[in-house]
């Protein structure tokens, strides 16, 4: 099982490229570009979809070659030490958007104006008007919405037979005991802790921005501390909930969906209170133009709305354009309707919240530090 | 007597000193030469970096260099009397922002001072969205007085020296200099642009702000001056000149542009009178706030201990270093517990190796290469994969627990917890870090003659005596060496620690790579390395002075 389980999530989806037509026609012209690209992504199923649905057809077409790095996790901290050492050898780096902002904050990353280097909806609404919201700073690109939610296995005998309807059920430990899986970060899990001791969503940060209410939280949180296993990368809570070792965890919605759907585990999603994050492309600032070309036009292409669309059939996260949403097809494996675990499908999205990138760049530091002592206390 | 001392001559009349160390100077440097590429290698690729590293533990150049006169101008400014700073460093503070946020400078400053203060990066943030407003209201004054004002080309004519006597190169260098250093281009070279010293004297203030756009647009830009509109700071700047200028002096001009200009000091009494204070604070709120400005003085010098006393759990006040609340201190316990963890560690592991190291080095030959192989296999084995496989085997629904609970031994629901706390992080690093410490005891043990034990044996010691007198004290330098490799290789441990050490059993390494990659407080990160190094090297001293580090061997 757990062989399999490893084996799954490396797998790589095989699927004829769609070709054809279309996808030239989709690509403009590309003058004075480098013929080569250096790419960052995530690795794993989620680099998998972005080479399926973007790089591949785009290089079938422009015989561009690409080279892909999976240092996303890293990015902000490598990319700023090849800034200081004059030697920038990326050209296209996907983050998710609190390293974008901070990459923006640091000057690393180049502005872009939104309407003017990607293309517009099929119907001419404007791209900054279909990215929307998640559009978060002036740097960032935005990709997919994906969510950090709960996942719960349905055979644990000791909750005789109730499952988890709401995310307090977390911190419910007379109806739903077992050990949790968290993350050994503040981000999220202290803002769940407040929603189920009682804090609306409106004076969520209101509370949180007071030294009382990150004490508030964390002691909501101290209710469940002897329970909780604490993960630090994403992969950890799938193989968790799939060892029995929890029986509930936060993870990103993605791999849940594939411990569900591709591994056929006894898991379930918990979608209530699921916390929206971006994931997008950054441009590193000062890049020779010769290569700014070749990255623009490739980021023109892998950010119209059919290659978006196209992406979902790889992997469960939302496109970030308004106008991808309809197209959303069928899981090019499985041949199941993609679009009811998408993170933004309505029916998943009855309460939420979205990452609040500002208010965590500024307390990031502190609320950090006091989460490790109440670790290690 | 002196015959005696009189140093002994060679055959050739010299001292016999001098002429053998002359002939032995060129061995030395044949040596040297033979050395140079590893000690070349090794300073250029360890020492340097290592010390680049260190180094930004107190370096704190980023807050005088973009905030150049706001700092000079708070120096003097008395953080405890309970005001704000003077009207006067506001003003610094509003032209330093402005050229700041021009060359996308002021958020990094944000993000620095944001790991002593929450929250002042997003001050930095919004104000550098709103600093135009400011001097766009002198902006829409100046164009009412004559449209001139927004012409590039008369600002160039206006601004320009008049020939070599005219010249203010003393501004254009200080602005050369300041644009050098907040955005770390090279600003030498020719930019088109002179500015006039007969304007620098009328309109000082003006000349600064326009001498540091023509800088920054042709360097960083590189755009053409006479052809650029200058920033709204600019107008700010002419403001703030006109309303101090001598009115004779500016009726005195007869330069480019002295009609617009006169005409300009004529009507001055229509333009806006700013308070800077009050529209910094307009801008955003946190401008009122003293303990911001608290933080920028005290953390507004080139240098700063502020890295190194937030490693021991420190802070700066204005008052001194203090202790930080008991919340937020951290670093002193991880640091003990990374001592206490790497002690232990380092004693399981002479447990578990000296027997056999013992056995290797005693057995016949056939079965102890057995034996060596299955010390170094483990050992070629990735790390990751060693980890990952303890995982399998500790956790609650693991292999040993399965075993337990199958034999009896534990219930059901009591299954051992062993991993993700600091047991896990023994058990694991104990059987990655055990090859350091069998294989320097193997290799003396191996040069310890059989002759010696059977020599007290004959002598009528017992089995325990003859080991303990005569073979034990002959393994202490292979002891002391592999001690020394696990302790010092697992006081810096990373990998392991974080994937098996949940939270009781992680270590300071854990907090230096979190600095490192995730807050990018680098500094911090240098401060708690360095910490870290320092406690090493005591160790080292006080191993030195007990043990003796002539005592150590590896074979």
């Amino acid at each position: 099982m757990r062989m399999r389980l490893l084996l799954g999530a490396a797998a790589v989806v095989l699927v004829p490229a769609a070709a054809g037509m279309a996808i030239a026609q989709d690509i403009p012209p590309c003058e004075d570009c480098a013929d080569s690209m250096t790419v960052i992504s995530w690795g794993g199923a989620y680099q998998t979809s972005q080479q399926k649905a973007y790089s591949e057809p785009y290089a079938a077409e422009t015989g561009t070659s690409f080279t892909w790095d999976e240092s996303s996790n890293e990015a902000v901290a490598k990319l700023r030490a090849m800034f200081e050492a004059g030697n920038v050898t990326w050209d296209l780096v996907d983050v998710e958007g609190p390293d974008s902002q901070r990459l923006c904050d640091e000057g690393l990353a180049m502005e872009v104006d939104i309407d003017e280097i990607l293309a517009p909806a099929p119907d001419g609404t404007p791209a900054s008007e279909d990215f929307g919201d998640s559009l978060i700073n002036d740097c960032f690109i935005p990709q997919i919405v994906f969510s950090t939610t709960f996942g719960y296995r349905t055979d644990v005998a000791a909750w005789n037979g109730k499952e988890p309807e709401d995310l307090c059920a977390v911190f419910d430990l007379e109806n739903f005991p077992g050990k949790r899986a968290l993350e050994k970060r503040p981000k999220k899990n202290l803002e769940w802790a407040l929603l189920c001791d009682g804090v609306t969503k409106d004076e969520l940060y209101d509370v949180l921005s007071t030294p009382e209410g990150v004490d508030r939280a964390l002691a909501k949180l101290g209710t469940i501390k002897d329970q909780v296993v604490w993960w630090s990368a994403g992969a950890e809570t799938p193989q968790l909930l799939a060892d029995g070792e929890v029986v509930m965890g936060s993870t990103y919605n993605g791999r849940l969906f594939s411990v569900i759907e591709e591994q056929h585990q006894p898991v379930k999603m918990l979608w209530d209170w699921q916390v929206f994050d971006f994931d997008g492309w950054i441009i590193p600032a000062d890049l020779p133009e010769e290569r700014l070309n070749r990255v623009l036009n490739f980021l023109y292409f892998a950010t119209d709305t059919q290659r978006l669309a196209d992406q979902a059939k790889y992997i469960s996260y939302g496109p970030a354009r308004a106008s991808s949403q309809p197209l959303v097809g069928d899981h090019a494996e499985l041949g199941i309707p993609m679009a009811p675990h998408m993170p933004t499908n309505p029916d998943n999205m009855g309460n939420y919240l979205v990452n609040n990138i500002e208010w965590w760049a500024d307390h990031q530091d502190d609320v950090e530090a006091r989460f490790q002592v109440w670790l290690t206390q | 007597m002196s015959e005696a001392n009189a140093p002994m001559l060679a055959a050739d009349g010299r001292p016999l000193k001098k002429s053998l160390q002359r002939a032995l100077r060129a061995q030395k440097l044949r040596a040297l030469l033979l050395i140079a590429p590893l000690l070349l290698f090794i300073l250029l690729s360890f020492l340097l970096p290592i010390g680049d590293m260190l180094f930004r533990s107190v370096e704190n150049q980023i807050v005088p260099d973009t905030l150049p006169d706001t700092v000079k101008d708070l120096s003097e400014w008395d953080s405890e009397s309970g005001n704000l700073p003077d009207e006067a460093t506001f003003q610094a503070l509003y032209f330093d922002l402005f050229l700041a946020a021009e060359a996308k400078q002021h958020s990094r400053l944000g993000s620095r001072l944001n790991y002593e203060r929450p929250g002042i990066s997003s001050l930095f943030r919004s104000t550098g969205r709103r600093l135009d407003d400011l001097g766009e209201q002198y902006q829409d004054v100046f164009a009412g007085f004559d449209p001139s004002w927004e012409d590039a080309g008369f600002w160039f004519r206006l601004m320009s020296a008049q020939g070599d006597d005219d010249a203010a190169r003393d501004v254009l260098g200080a602005e050369r200099n300041r644009v050098a250093k907040l955005t770390g281009i090279d600003t030498g070279g020719d930019i088109g642009f002179v500015p006039s010293a007969t304007m620098a004297e009328l309109l000082p203030r003006t000349t600064r702000e326009y001498t540091a756009f023509a800088v920054y647009t042709v360097k960083d830009k590189n755009d053409v001056v006479a052809e650029e509109e200058p920033w709204e700071s600019v107008y700010a700047a002419l403001g703030l000149d006109l309303e101090a200028a001598d009115p004779s002096a500016i009726a005195a001009y007869s330069g480019p542009g002295a009609e617009v200009l006169k005409a300009a000091a004529l009507q001055a009494g229509q333009l806006p009178v700013i308070d800077y204070r009050q529209a910094m604070i307009d801008i955003d709120e946190g401008w009122g706030q003293e303990s911001n400005w608290q933080t920028l003085k005290l953390y507004s010098g080139e240098y700063t201990n502020g890295y190194l006393l937030n490693a021991i759990d420190m802070q700066k006040t204005p008052e001194g270093p203090e202790l930080k609340p008991e919340k937020q201190r951290i670093y002193i316990k991880l640091f003990l517990r990374t001592m206490a963890l790497s002690l232990a560690i380092t004693f399981l592991c002479f447990l578990l190796g000296y027997p056999i190291a013992f056995l290797l080095a005693t057995l016949p030959l056939r079965t102890s290469n057995l034996i060596m192989i299955l010390v170094l296999l483990p050992f070629w084995t990735s790390l990751l994969v060693r980890t990952a496989s303890w995982k399998i085997l500790l956790q609650q629904q693991g292999i040993i627990n399965d075993l337990l609970v199958w034999a009896g031994i534990i219930s059901n629901s009591g299954r051992l917890v062993m991993i993700n706390n600091a047991t896990g992080t023994i058990i694991a690093m104990t059987h990655i870090l055990l090859p350091f410490m069998i294989l320097p005891l193997y290799s003396v043990m191996k040069t310890i003659p059989p002759s010696y034990m059977r020599a007290a044996r004959s002598l009528g010691a017992t089995d325990w005596t003859a080991f303990w007198r005569v073979y034990f004290p002959q393994t202490v330098p292979g002891m002391g060496a592999g001690a020394i490799l696990v302790f010092i290789l697992s006081i810096g441990y990373y990998i392991t620690p974080e994937l098996v050490g949940g939270t009781s059993g992680i270590f300071i390494s854990n907090r230096i790579a979190y600095h490192i990659s995730t807050s990018l407080n680098w500094g911090l990160a240098a401060a708690l390395a360095t910490m870290l190094l320092v406690v090493v090297l005591a160790l080292y001293w006080i191993y030195d002075k007990i043990v003796g580090i002539d005592n150590v061997k590896l074979g």
